[in-house]
């Protein structure tokens, strides 16, 4: 099993969703972050005081796969996550060592 | 059972004559006095709506536009600030504030009245205050009611210089001492006066006077007369609704504030950014409504010059929000929300003590100037300067308020399509206007301004090194960076 976590541009978030339901991927979370990464930031301006900020506001989408399936969620995440502009994001994997549904109590791949 | 009946008929008809008399005793004394003038309905309808407006501008109007400005941790430092020094100076303007600005200070009268009306003593609903027209009075209440109104708001704007660092006890005791050493005495020096009848009244004695004995006694009570007034009123400074009282004296007190406290802690370094400028756009727009009561109120009645303000409150504040916008736009690039509400506000600091004095297309022109002057102080001055008025205090009110000032010598001159200045001397008993000199009229502004500079300015470094050392001006480090909300009031502005 692997946590899939990206970070994409937040109007992008429903695209990337539909293309993950089309992988049978059900279940994602969701985070709203700031960061920064080649894309620059902008400048603020109130009243002539100028700031510049430099942490744009992004969304990180973390989802847990089974290993086989990781490749194919990383091309769709890709694909819908695209618009060729800097500052797309970008895709981190990690192995995942264990998973429960604390409902039932199923773990692992019956978990996920 | 014929003694209840008795009884009762008697007691009501007690009652009953109780009842009608005092209006059977008014009826005879209009008959028999015809001059003692009574209020008219409609002026006194308008003043207590005007009143109303006023307060409207302090809360919610300030405290909003002032709590948006604002990082979210100290959003409701400002409302609290504001709203508790509207109710400070209620209380303290009825039990001796009213009586400091609009009474006789016998020796002191030039620079403060006395405590004849402390505690409101002596008001009732029959005494009345002098307006501007001769004959035309109204409550003493009402107009008691509307100033209160300006002494709450003047030291209200002051709390944007110092915003986010100043403890809450030591504001509260500053706002206290600030009133009554400051505000009072410049109100009472630039509009406390005798009133047109009493001039009317002394110069028609002194035109009536037989022989020489007679004019050289109506001479010196024609002088009284025109010496019961503040130092400022006496110059003949014009300010029609507080250009210097509110405005100048508020602002220079602010920048003399955030000058003894020093910076924001991460100024220059950190993002302090305005935490919702949707706040401020509902603020500043309830300021414009209430400053219909400001300035139109400020004529003290209804008729044509209050209309006159009206116009005047309208088209410099859109001019001014248009010339911030447009000289924003040309130097930093975009059109501001904030720059264009900022530019309203200045416009109508600008307008307001020559908001019954100018024509319409004068104050326009006025507008036009205050809204890039001001643009110019707050984001090219104040940087270089480098001092940490957060809110622009001084860079809106006190510039706005200057430039208003002396603009209003100039804007008066009917040539300019201004409404002249009164004199209620030429003839006696009706307003006509004196003649108009640039030079004079010039120069009784710069006095007024210079008057309301330095006695603001240096009377309040005196009041707040007097709190420092008593009370402290300043949080501590800890405190600043937890944001006043928690650490002076215990509470959040917003709990999602």
């Amino acid at each position: 099993m692997k946590i899939v976590m990206a970070i994409i541009k937040p109007f992008k978030l429903e695209e990337v969703r539909d293309a993950l339901t089309g992988l049978g991927v059900h279940g994602l979370t969701v985070t709203e972050v700031k960061g920064y990464g080649r894309q620059k930031g902008h400048t603020e301006i109130y009243r002539g005081a100028e700031y510049a900020v430099s942490f744009l506001p992004k969304l990180k989408i973390e989802v847990a796969v089974a290993s086989d399936l990781v490749s194919r969620v990383i091309e769709a995440i890709t694909a819908a996550a695209r618009t060729g502009q800097i500052g797309d994001g970008k895709i981190f994997v990690m192995p995942l060592e264990r998973a429960v549904r604390i409902r039932t109590g199923e773990t692992d791949a019956d978990a996920l | 059972m014929r003694l209840r009946t008795f009884l009762a008929a008697g007691l009501g008809g007690l009652a009953l004559a109780l009842l009608v008399d005092p209006a059977l005793a008014q009826t005879a004394a209009t008959a028999a006095a015809p001059p003692a003038s009574v209020p008219n309905k409609g002026d006194t309808a308008w003043m207590l709506v005007a009143t109303c407006l006023v307060l409207m501008m302090s809360i919610p109007g300030l405290a909003l536009f002032y709590g948006g400005l604002v990082r979210t941790k100290n959003m409701l430092s400002l409302l609290t600030q504001v709203f508790a020094i509207v109710c400070l100076v209620c209380l303290i303007w009825v039990f001796y504030g009213y009586s400091l600005s609009f009474t006789n200070g016998q020796g002191l009268n030039d620079f403060v009245g006395g405590f004849s009306k402390a505690f409101l003593r002596g008001v009732t609903p029959d005494t009345t205050s002098p307006t501007f027209s001769n004959g035309v009075v109204i409550p003493e209440y009402v107009y008691m009611c509307f100033q209160m109104t300006f002494a709450m708001i003047t030291p209200a704007l002051i709390v944007g210089a110092f915003a986010e660092r100043m403890k809450f006890s030591a504001l509260v005791l500053f706002m206290a001492l600030w009133v009554t050493f400051i505000y009072f005495p410049i109100a009472h020096m630039v509009w406390y006066w005798a009133g047109p009848d009493a001039i009317g009244d002394a110069a028609k004695a002194l035109a009536g006077a037989a022989d020489a004995t007679a004019k050289s006694a109506a001479e010196a009570k024609l002088a009284a007369v025109k010496a019961d007034a503040g130092l400022i009123n006496q110059w003949g400074g014009l300010d029609f609704a507080g250009g210097t009282v509110v405005h100048i004296n508020a602002g220079i007190a602010g920048l003399v504030g955030c000058l003894i406290m020093g910076k924001r802690i991460g100024y220059g370094r950190d993002l302090l950014a305005p935490h919702s400028l949707t706040m401020t756009m509902i603020g500043g727009a309830l300021l414009w409504v209430g400053w219909f009561g400001f300035n139109a109120g400020s004529n003290l009645e209804a008729n044509g010059t209050t209309a006159l303000a009206m116009v005047n409150t309208f088209v410099a504040t859109a001019a001014a929000a248009l010339s911030w916008l447009f000289v924003e736009w040309g130097a930093k690039g975009k059109p501001s929300l904030l720059g264009m509400v900022s530019g309203a506000v200045a416009g109508l600091v600008a307008v307001t003590p020559a908001s019954g004095f100018a024509g319409p297309m004068g104050s326009i022109v006025l507008g036009l100037v205050a809204g890039a002057v001001c643009f110019v102080f707050c984001s090219t001055v104040k940087n270089a300067l480098g001092y940490d008025d957060s809110l622009d205090v001084f860079g809106i009110h006190c510039v706005g308020g200057i430039l208003g000032a002396l603009a209003t010598g100039i804007l008066v001159n009917p040539w300019l399509g201004g409404a002249g200045i009164p004199d209620y001397e030429a003839k006696p008993g009706e307003l006509a206007f004196a003649t108009y000199a640039f030079g004079p009229a010039v120069i009784n502004q710069i006095k007024a301004v210079l008057m309301t500079l330095c006695w603001s300015g240096i009377g309040s470094a005196i009041l707040y090194k007097v709190v420092d050392v008593v009370i402290g001006l300043r949080v501590t480090q800890e405190e600043e960076r937890e944001g006043l909300d928690l650490a002076d009031h215990g509470e959040r502005a917003y709990n999602y």
